[in-house]
């Protein structure tokens, strides 16, 4: 098998057997998206050179020692949301196309120490607002399973460098489930782990109140070794848990004997695909096969959920984004008569559309005579939310519900409709809206071929749990590793 | 409710963007839809309920106070459109 | 008809800490432009605040000296406008939950008492600044960007300019006692926000108010409501309304003018901040609080009233800066003589800090130097008036009293054998004084020692020289 298609684990049992060097491992994965880059579009921009140039200087380096980390010497993608010093950082938006940050996001600095490669700077929707990384300035990424459809969003970039081999793993970042949703569309793994747990320094804000950074990896175990490696307290962040570090591959393999498993019929009412229902009732069934107990549990308000994440996050999306106003850096129009049209200019010109309209919504919803009715609502059934699943997880361990609604839609179906888009977020915003963990993983495929995702939903800080159902399933399932048709033929 | 054109233009102006005439219209459209679909929001009776800000019971984060080296006149410059004489440069203010 | 003038006022005070609000930024005023900045304050992309913990212990601090209660719970909120000194569009401050709430300042106007309320207090970051307005364009300098600020929001219970002075003095006075802030005003660590309507007398509502900005000093602050106060009772009087507004004073000119501003209507959309959290104090805090505040004006001067017997006119005018008082304490700490150290502090250090265009706070003069200073006076090795020339001295120089005294030979002439010679030598050409002393002409004595006076540049010491003058003249009677 070649190198490309191993998983994080695999690759790197291989360098600490010295069976190959890190430069063989990263020449692979330059290899393979040399081969289908151009018809993927994952990342904005490569740094092979260097990440060749870190593999050499480290393959000297364990000449003399061995390795020490899981995550040295393997070669990952960012966001392009994430800063990284002197790299260019865009959001995927006009409005930072030159902007080179003098300053690193915790993350990045995070896995820099661990010794990870930086290979590059994965696509997404500007300012991770979207949900099919269409609304990307630069350029449109593809579906590894079907070039024809969306990868999902906003972190479609990360979700298809890791579906299509040209990452051993990614991070992205989940508004109201821009890790869960692609990592559903592309048949690999994403966690959106609890917020707060890992911080967000130096990650472009969106909505500060529900951005949470997490991992796109290809099986259950490298998103246990990549959490361990990016979760725990950041001074930098105020938001950040201060909570002692934990080794999440620790009990990863205990199994689901005796673990209450709930299921919830607000998450699968109207619009939710046969197909993928399907697939649910056949991984309710297998988990009953091996020894958990499904209950059922109820909600009282999620179905007001989505309004009150859309009036939530552009608000402070509206206040977030105010700052890129052509003065101290980026895009600045060049024609303009006068200060106050200069940040006209600048921001229309800036910005595309769909951000533009968030900003319009969260401008509205915070306005003079709206805040009652719009904003301080929305905060308001947040805690009804929130307190929905309190009472829903006294009476199970994990839930369990589809990441989306659907499989991967065309390019270009949904982009005409905001609302509709904003439908395919249905059963993942409500867990940004309470800050728990959720994951996602592959649970079959549907008629056309195409990935099917499961959510696995946990209370507050019970990402071990979650990811311990997910490896259950994963295993026993055979749902593992799955390749996309592109990465075959390549 | 659907969305007036003055109300557009009010919130565009708060937020410093600019739409054409044909833009405004769309907006006009598109946001009314979202806020229509917002407004089943109001079907809940939420008066004795607390907005919840922070999801966490996070409180009393603080820094000590000390000074920690930042970013040289160049590097804070590096990426600014125009500037002149250490400063960020803007078309007058006063006008 | 007689009208009612009302003010209330918003005072932003920089608080003294070393690093900003929200990054390790210095707060060092008078830096090159753009040199305290780091990726925080100049609001670059994915950047987060971390509150200081100094600025919710000096605003908590100034809410107790100015009796406020603290709440146990305030939050930050985003207040969300388009300016260039404002990097990220926002300032961040607080809108429904302040730090403190409810306080109230005794003021003392023509000896009639009264208290001013305080509404509330609360912390917020202060802007940049705007440099070089041309019609070439204008210049933005971070460097202030995120020093932490608290703003004094009072109830509109001034009437006079001379109340909103003093009210304004002794807020400065309170803060700078306690430490919080240096409040130098040509610094812009302290400025003042006035609102300001009339109203009739003794009716019972208000006027619509106008809002003049920024004001630096108290000077400007008097002459601002002086002006605006007459204003408005001019456009009533020819029954004008009263239009609100923010209205520009300009300083040189002494007039205010409309800032007739093509912004729309302030819609701030406040919101709570989502990257910082709650600010929890519990009654432990506060009364530790309490107890590290030091002892304010009011309870100073009434201590040095009983403690160093001062009469109360000397306590207030010692007490009324920190300054001042601290200087005072330490010198009596040295030697103890308050009510001298009083006099030499109240009436010869003032002319020469004026002549020297220094503050006190910037007086070259040193406890340790004015003590030393009295002892020397007190033992006689130099006289009152010499004393004087010596402070003056020790203020150009900065040399000891000691030190000047001995460079410069200012010692007083007790040596008898010495002081003999010259006595002898003016009784001998004074006849003139020996008949008037025959004559019984007492006065003739006090003659002949101002004339022993001139002859030893005022070094001779006056008691010794009398009793030799008396021995020589008798001599010759």
């Amino acid at each position: 098998m070649a190198l490309t298609k191993k998983t994080l684990h695999e690759i790197s049992d291989l360098l600490n057997k010295k069976e190959v060097t890190v430069q063989e491992v990263t020449q692979s994965v330059i290899d393979q998206i040399d081969a289908v880059e151009n018809k993927t579009q994952a990342y904005l921009k490569l740094e092979t050179e260097q990440a060749l140039e870190t593999a050499r200087t480290l393959d000297e380096t364990l000449k003399s020692r061995d390795r020490k980390n899981v995550l040295e010497g393997i070669p990952y993608g960012l966001k392009d949301n994430m800063c990284t010093k002197g790299i260019l950082t865009t959001c995927a938006s006009k409005m930072l196309y030159n902007f080179i940050p003098p300053y690193d996001a915790h993350v990045y600095e995070r896995l820099m120490v661990d010794g990870g490669i930086l290979l590059g700077k994965t696509n997404m929707d500007e300012f991770a607002m979207g949900s099919s990384t269409e609304n990307s300035a630069y350029q449109v990424t593809k579906n590894p399973w079907d070039l024809s459809k969306v990868p999902g969003g906003s972190s479609g970039g990360s979700a298809v460098a890791v579906a299509a081999d040209m990452a051993y793993f990614s991070l992205g970042s989940d508004t109201g489930g821009s890790i869960r949703q692609p990592a559903s569309f592309c048949g690999v793994v994403g966690l959106k782990p609890t917020y707060g747990l890992v911080s967000r320094y130096g990650l472009v804000a969106f909505a500060s109140s529900l951005d949470q950074i997490g991992p796109f990896t290809k099986d259950v175990e490298d998103c246990a070794l990549v959490l361990n490696a990016i979760a725990g307290h950041d001074k930098k962040d105020s938001t950040s848990l201060n909570i002692d570090k934990k080794d999440y591959t620790v009990g990863l393999k205990d199994g689901v004997k005796g673990m209450k498993i709930g299921v919830a019929k607000a998450f699968f009412g109207q619009g939710l695909l046969p197909e993928v229902r399907q697939k649910l009732e056949e991984a309710i069934a297998l988990y009953k096969e091996m020894g958990a107990e499904i209950v059922d549990v109820s909600f009282e308000y999620l179905d007001y959920a989505l309004s009150a994440y859309y009036m939530i996050s552009s608000a402070e999306a509206s206040s977030n984004l105010a700052r890129y106003d052509g003065i101290r850096y980026g895009f600045r129009a060049e024609e303009f008569d006068g200060l106050v049209d200069l940040y006209r200019k600048t921001r229309s010109q800036g910005f595309g559309s769909e951000v533009k309209r968030r900003i319009m919504l969260g401008t509205y919803a915070l306005s003079s005579g709206y805040y009652d009715a719009y904003y301080k609502k929305a905060m308001q059934v947040r805690t009804l939310i929130k307190t929905d699943f309190d009472e829903v997880f006294k009476n199970c361990d994990v839930l369990l519900t589809p990441t989306s609604p659907t499989t991967a839609f065309g390019i270009g179906e949904k982009t005409s409709n905001p609302l509709e888009m904003y439908l395919s977020d249905i059963y993942t915003v409500p867990v940004n809206i309470a800050g728990i963990p959720g994951i996602s993983i592959p649970c079959g495929l549907d008629q056309q071929g195409l990935p099917i995702g499961m959510q696995l939903l946990g209370s507050v800080l019970s990402e071990e749990k979650l990811l311990q159902a997910a490896w259950a399933f994963e295993n026993e399932s055979g749902y593992k590793n799955m390749k996309a048709p592109l990465g075959e033929e390549a | 409710m659907s969305l007036t054109r003055e109300d557009v233009s009010y919130v565009a102006d708060l937020a410093r963007l600019e739409f054409s005439d044909a833009e405004v219209l769309s907006l006009a459209e598109d946001l009314g839809a979202v806020l229509d679909y917002a407004e089943t929001l109001n079907k809940l009776d939420t008066s004795a309920v607390k907005p919840t800000e922070h999801v966490l019971p996070v409180q009393n984060v603080f820094r000590e106070d000390e000074i920690k080296p930042g970013l040289s006149n160049e590097e804070a410059l590096s990426n600014a459109p125009d500037s002149e004489a250490g400063c960020f440069k803007v078309p007058p203010v006063l006008e | 008809m007689e009208y009612e003038i009302v003010i209330g006022m918003e005072i932003h005070v920089e608080l003294q800490t070393k690093s900003k609000i929200f990054c390790s930024c210095p707060t060092e005023f008078g830096q090159d432009e753009n040199t305290h900045v780091c990726p925080i304050c100049l609001g670059m992309p994915g950047v987060l605040p971390v509150l200081n913990e100094k600025v919710v212990e000096y605003a908590t601090m100034a809410g107790l000296a100015l009796n406020c209660e603290i709440a146990h719970f305030s939050k930050m909120d985003r207040k969300n406008y388009f300016y260039p000194d404002l990097p990220k569009a926002y300032q961040t401050s607080q809108f429904d939950l302040p730090i403190c709430t409810g306080g109230l300042v005794e003021i003392e106007v023509d000896g009639v008492k009264k208290d001013i309320g305080i509404t509330r207090i609360h912390i917020e970051e202060d802007a940049g600044k705007l440099l070089h307005e041309s019609a070439d364009g204008s210049l933005v300098d971070v460097n202030r960007c995120g020093v932490p600020l608290i703003e004094i929001v009072t109830e509109p219970d001034m009437r006079s300019a001379e109340e909103a002075r003093v009210f304004a003095e002794k807020v400065r006075n309170i803060l700078e006692y306690t430490g919080v802030s240096d409040c130098k005003m040509q610094e812009g660590s302290m400025r003042f926000d006035v609102n300001l309507s009339i109203m009739e007398k003794g009716a019972k509502e208000y006027g619509t108010r106008t809002e003049m900005k920024n004001l630096n000093s108290f000077r400007s602050l008097v002459r601002a409501v002086a002006y605006e106060s007459k204003r408005q009772i001019i456009e009533l009087k020819k029954g004008h309304r009263i239009i609100q507004e923010t209205r520009k004073w300009d300083d040189t000119k002494g007039v205010s003018s409309s800032l007739r501003s093509k912004e729309e209507a302030h819609d701030y959309r406040y919101f709570p901040e989502p990257d910082l959290v709650p600010i929890v104090l519990d009654e432990a805090y506060i009364e530790a609080m309490k107890k590290a505040l030091p002892e304010l004006p009011e309870a100073k001067k009434t201590r040095y009233i009983e403690e160093y017997q001062l009469p109360e006119y000397d306590a207030g005018v010692l007490t009324a800066s920190g300054v001042t008082a601290r200087f005072f304490e330490e010198t009596v700490a040295l030697y103890n003589e308050p009510k001298q150290i009083s006099n030499w502090l109240m009436v010869e250090v003032p002319p020469l800090l004026k002549e020297l265009e220094l503050s006190m706070e910037e007086i070259p003069l040193k406890p340790t130097q004015l003590a030393e200073l009295l002892e020397l006076v007190k033992d006689g090795t130099i006289s009152g008036s010499i004393g004087k020339k010596v402070l003056s001295d020790v203020f150009k120089t900065g040399q000891n009293p000691k030190v000047i005294v001995e460079k410069e030979g200012l010692a007083q002439m007790s040596d008898t054998g010495e002081l003999e010679g010259i006595i002898e030598e003016i009784v001998k050409n004074q006849p003139k004084s020996i008949e008037d002393i025959k004559a019984g002409n007492e006065k003739a004595y006090g003659f002949l020692t101002g004339q022993v006076m001139k002859a030893t540049k005022g070094q001779a010491n006056p008691q010794v020289a009398n009793e030799i003058i008396r021995k020589v003249v008798a001599k010759y009677l």
